[in-house]
């Protein structure tokens, strides 16, 4: 698709978005019994009665799901239901062990709230309040795996379920419309799962491992013209990844306004996404959609958070990242932009604390931003994952303020911890990194260069000090390169009598 | 009780719980010779009572000896320590076949105990098998059943109750002398009515439901059968309580019913008649004996006043879109994927084929009646009309048992509207069939407690008669109460239970 298309679109059309994304939460236990929540695991090893859905098991809800649920909740600036139910939402599908879902439906636990994203414009940052209508739990389904056909369940030979799966603890929150971001809205939509993302993990509610599917979104997108009521929309199913999410908007808008052209109309419907292409496909109509035949579950009592402990929870608030990002960029004195790469770095809280443990500013940023970047790309992980403390960056940095390490070394010596060849001291001792700093030292070894090199001293001494670089080089070299060459340098012209 | 114990089997079957519990800490007789007398007795009558789906004589004697070294070491002390019981086959067992009385789960074998279960583990009861019901207890005469009927020890012609009725007529036929039944809309209570025993609806969520195949889970509860009053306390107390697994299950302590059934003192009491609950479509026989014992009580020195429950005219209508709704979702996991039979996997058919020719092949007829019920009440369109409007009934139906406990400390009416009647005499009509829950379905929808206890015979077919004793949320011993008061007066005047009179098989 080209960005003409897009463009085209935006000529004629406005857009209408919005987003129901669902995120595992990070508790231990499933949100009714008391199976591991841990990726992976031999299938259906981490499944018991309750979750297998057999005859005669009873759900008993997770506290820790629902404390995580309202602090999602109060975080979002949402009311929290004084009273709220769990409702069963019935459909037959072999990956779900009871043939309906615990979910929450006209009673959630969480209501109108709003969360501010910013969107880099080429006009400088612009904050969008996106509203929130509800955040509510649910119960996540087991993983079907199909045999022989194209993956799936249509035309497969067999299929094979995985219930480990069944009952991992869901939060669901859902946009109201999102309206009058114009041609931002696949950057809107973008930057709202990202900050949603952000928010969850400083409330330490949930990792979000996307990469273990563990953030999904549903995509609302309508078009309409100017001044007129909004269009027929459709969902997006199972957006997984921040790309995805603004690919699937951008799509979904060219789609649309295609077919409204040409004076097709648009079938509410569900939608696919396809990762590869970025393109969707037709699912479900909504004239064919099922009917949930949602009812309170009776197995469950009502979630009745007391104001207290709702009060008490709200204390343990962290500060909202927006707010954060903004206060650090203000005291870093950084740009939109710089402060936009440490974000999406995931660099922000390594700096913060590497600066917290006593480096400068501009040091801590230089090293998470520069070389460690550097190597988590080659290794394909996250910085956080580098085995590299903000302790080990300060004790470095004093080095190189006392003269004892160079930037060369100290990068070296950077190699040698992430390498995991040991602390910072034993890296430096194993390597033997040190600067050589002793002028007797480095003269022997200036006076054995200058013999081993008799024409390039004598080049020198007839003023053509351009050739002391091959002397300084070879002195770097018998020192391994643990001498200041600035010092090298200027000690070989103070032997030979020479200045500039 | 203080007569001294023979062990033959014909003394020992016909033993309460309590005498029998009493003579094992005694050592005067051993769990393992309990349990053998009762599984001979069951060799010998269920053939033509049927009450029994699954018996294993190997599993329970060897679990009766265990238990007698419990008692022998002073690791098991209850009050029912060494006793058999027989448990409705709605109830998970552990490696022990349970299919509710459905094709559907035929084969299966739970890997875990429910609750009730194993805390009778604990308390040293010793299973005997798994009792006949109506099909996942949908039913009021056991005839649901897909493994066939249970018939009425009084008369083999004629059922025993449902859904229930496999564990009333193992009391009755003196197969076991304790039984769990299960009671969504009067499974405990109608069965226990014909077959002249005892069974108790305990307040909801006074006994786990936890490991209990649910029917209707807003209106299931356990709870305990026997053929006196007092057995039926001292299970009572050995299955309720608080249990974490149950979010509904209430955390409060269990009302001392066995205090109470040792009490057998109803002076004082005010008790409600329910004006709704006799007369038209009630058998003379049934309002005769009822009669009869309101006198009793009055005697006793209860103070009789008639109450009005306005709105149980709207129970059955309401019972029958709310039961219908929730069992259409708590049976839709019933799909031939992971447990029980699996029909059509010959790999040419779809998962949604072979889900569906499962459950044609596994469910009988009333139970997909009552799943196209449920399923067409809360469709999208229908939910507030059917659904919605039933739940507000069932606040009116509270309210008026609110107001009434007001006035009364318990009320009482006629168990069931008639005695037993005859096996296929209403299997074609439902809605007759239903009516048989007429006076005990509002206790389950208020979510109350209740009793039946036999009262007599109804002198025009000398079939067994039932009262019922419904007392307030929680307060389960005023049940006991009442209900010890009443039969200590009726064995008085009869020399002996009724249950004594039942024919010999
Ligand atoms: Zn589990």
């Amino acid at each position: 698709m080209t960005s003409t298309a897009f463009d085209h679109v935006m000529t004629e059309f406005e857009p209408v978005i919005g987003l129901e994304t669902h995120i595992e939460l990070g508790t231990h236990t499933k949100m009714f019994c008391g199976c591991s929540t841990e990726f992976g695991g031999d299938p259906n090893t981490h499944v018991c009665p309750v979750c297998l859905g057999l005859p005669g098991s009873m759900p008993a809800v997770n506290r820790t799901a629902v404390e995580s649920t309202i602090r999602m909740g109060l975080a979002l600036s949402c009311s929290i239901a004084p009273w709220s139910r769990f409702a069963r939402k019935n459909y037959f599908y072999p990956d779900m062990p009871k043939n309906y879902q615990i979910s929450q439906y006209d009673e959630p636990l969480c209501i109108n709230g709003f969360l501010d994203v910013t969107v880099i414009t080429e006009d400088g940052p612009k904050v969008f309040r996106v509203e929130i209508e509800r955040v509510h739990m649910e119960e996540d389904t087991g993983k079907l795996t199909h045999g022989g056909g194209a993956g799936r369940i249509h035309g497969a030979t067999h299929s094979l379920v995985d219930y480990n799966r069944a009952g991992i603890p869901l939060i669901e929150v859902v946009t109201k419309p999102i309206s009058g971001t114009g041609s931002l809205a696949p950057e809107v939509a973008k930057a709202y799962v990202a900050e949603l993302r952000e928010l969850m993990r400083a409330l330490g509610v949930s990792d979000v491992r996307m990469e273990e599917g563990s953030l999904r979104c549903d995509v609302n997108v309508s078009l309409s013209r100017p001044g007129q009521s909004w269009g027929t929309r459709t969902e997006t199913k199972n957006v997984n990844s921040l790309r995805s999410v603004e690919r699937a908007v951008r799509t979904e808008m060219v789609r649309q306004a295609e077919r409204l052209r040409n004076g097709d109309r648009i079938i509410q419907e569900t939608r696919h996404f396809n990762e590869e292409t970025g393109n969707t496909t037709s699912g479900r109509s909504k004239e064919q959609a099922e009917d949930y035949r949602y009812f309170p579950e009776p197995d469950l009592i009502p979630v009745a958070p007391s104001e207290e402990w709702v009060n008490e929870l709200r204390t343990t608030l962290p500060e909202i990242p927006s707010v954060r990002r903004a206060r650090l960029q203000q005291v870093w004195d950084i740009s939109d932009f710089d402060m936009a790469s440490v974000v999406n770095a995931g660099a922000l809280d390594l700096i913060e604390q590497t600066i917290d443990s006593g480096v400068s500013e501009q040091a801590a940023r230089k090293w998470w931003m520069g070389e460690f970047s550097r190597i988590a790309n080659e290794r394909g992980c996250d910085l956080v994952d580098l085995p590299v403390q903000p302790l080990d960056i300060r004790q470095v940095e004093s080095l190189i303020a006392s003269g004892d390490l160079t930037d060369k070394l100290a990068r070296s010596v950077f190699e040698g911890v992430i390498a995991g060849e040991g602390s910072v001291a034993e890296v430096i001792s194993l390597r033997e990194l040190k600067v050589v700093s002793d002028d007797s030292s480095l003269i022997a070894a200036i006076d054995q260069a200058l013999s081993d090199q008799p024409d390039i001293a004598e080049k020198i001494k007839s003023g053509k000090i351009q050739a002391s670089g091959a002397i300084v080089g070879a002195v770097m070299k018998a020192t391994k390169g643990q001498a200041d060459a600035a010092k090298v340098r200027a000690l070989l012209l103070e032997q030979l009598g020479v200045s500039e | 009780m203080n007569q001294k114990i023979h062990t033959m089997e014909s003394d020992l079957v016909r033993q309460s719980a309590a005498t029998l519990a009493s003579a094992i800490r005694q050592g005067d007789v051993t769990s393992e010779q309990v349990t053998a007398a009762h599984l001979d007795r069951i060799e010998q009558v269920d053939p033509s009572v049927h009450a029994f789906l699954y018996v294993n004589r190997e599993q329970s004697l060897k679990r009766a000896r265990e238990v007698d070294r419990g008692i022998a070491e002073g690791n098991i002390s209850s009050p029912l320590a060494g006793v058999p019981i027989a448990l409705k086959d709605l109830l998970a067992t552990k490696g022990v076949p349970t299919t509710c009385g459905s094709r559907i789960l035929e084969g299966w074998r739970p890997p875990y105990n429910a609750t009730i279960v194993e805390r009778l583990e604990a308390a040293g009861v010793v299973s005997l098998g798994k009792t006949n019901m109506d099909e996942f207890a949908m039913g009021s005469s056991t005839e649901h059943s897909g493994y066939g009927p249970t018939r009425n020890p009084w008369d083999l012609e004629r059922i025993p109750g449902g859904s229930g009725g496999g564990s009333a007529a193992a009391l009755a036929s003196f197969q076991a002398p304790l039984a769990i039944g299960t009671d969504t809309g009067g499974s405990i209570r109608q069965p226990a009515a014909v077959t002249g025993t005892v069974g108790v609806k305990p307040t909801y969520g006074g006994v786990s439901r936890y490991g209990i195949v649910a029917l209707a889970s807003s209106l299931d509860q356990a709870g305990p059968c026997a053929r006196d009053v007092m057995d039926t306390a001292l299970l009572h107390s050995i299955i309720a309580g608080h249990d974490p697994r149950d979010s509904t299950s209430i955390n409060s302590p269990v009302p001392d019913v066995i205090q109470a059934a040792q009490s057998a003192d109803v002076r004082g009491m005010k008790i409600g008649v329910i004006k709704q609950l006799q007369g038209e479509g009630f058998q003379r026989g049934v309002l005769e004996q009822f009669n009869a014992a309101l006198d009793l009580l009055a005697g006793l020195g209860a103070e009789i006043i008639e109450v009005s429950c306005e709105h149980f005219q709207y129970a059955l209508g309401a019972y029958y879109l709310i039961l219908p709704s929730e069992a259409s979702s708590n049976l839709a996991r019933f799909d031939g994927m992971r447990f029980g039979i699996r029909r059509g996997d010959d790999g040419t058919n779809s998962v949604e084929q072979v889900m569906s020719a499962t459950r044609e092949a596994g469910f009988g007829a009333e139970v997909k009646r009552r799943i196209m019920l449920g399923t067409y009440a809360l469709s999208s369109g229908y939910y507030d009309a059917y659904y919605g409007q039933a739940q507000k009934i069932r606040t009116l139906i509270k309210r008026d048992f609110e107001s009434a406990f007001l006035h009364v400390d318990a009320l009482v009416s006629p168990t069931a509207p008639t005695t037993a009647f005859k096996i296929g005499e209403k299997l074609d009509d439902p809605l007759a069939m239903y009516l048989n829950d007429i006076a005990t379905i509002p206790v389950n929808l208020a979510g109350n407690c209740a009793m039946s206890l036999p009262i007599g015979l109804a002198p025009e077919d000398g079939l067994p008669v039932g009262l019922q004793i419904i007392a307030p949320a929680m307060a389960d011993d005023r049940l006991y109460r009442v209900g010890s008061a009443l039969e200590a007066a009726l064995v008085d005047q009869w020399g002996g239970l009724l249950i004594e009179e039942v024919p010999a098989l």
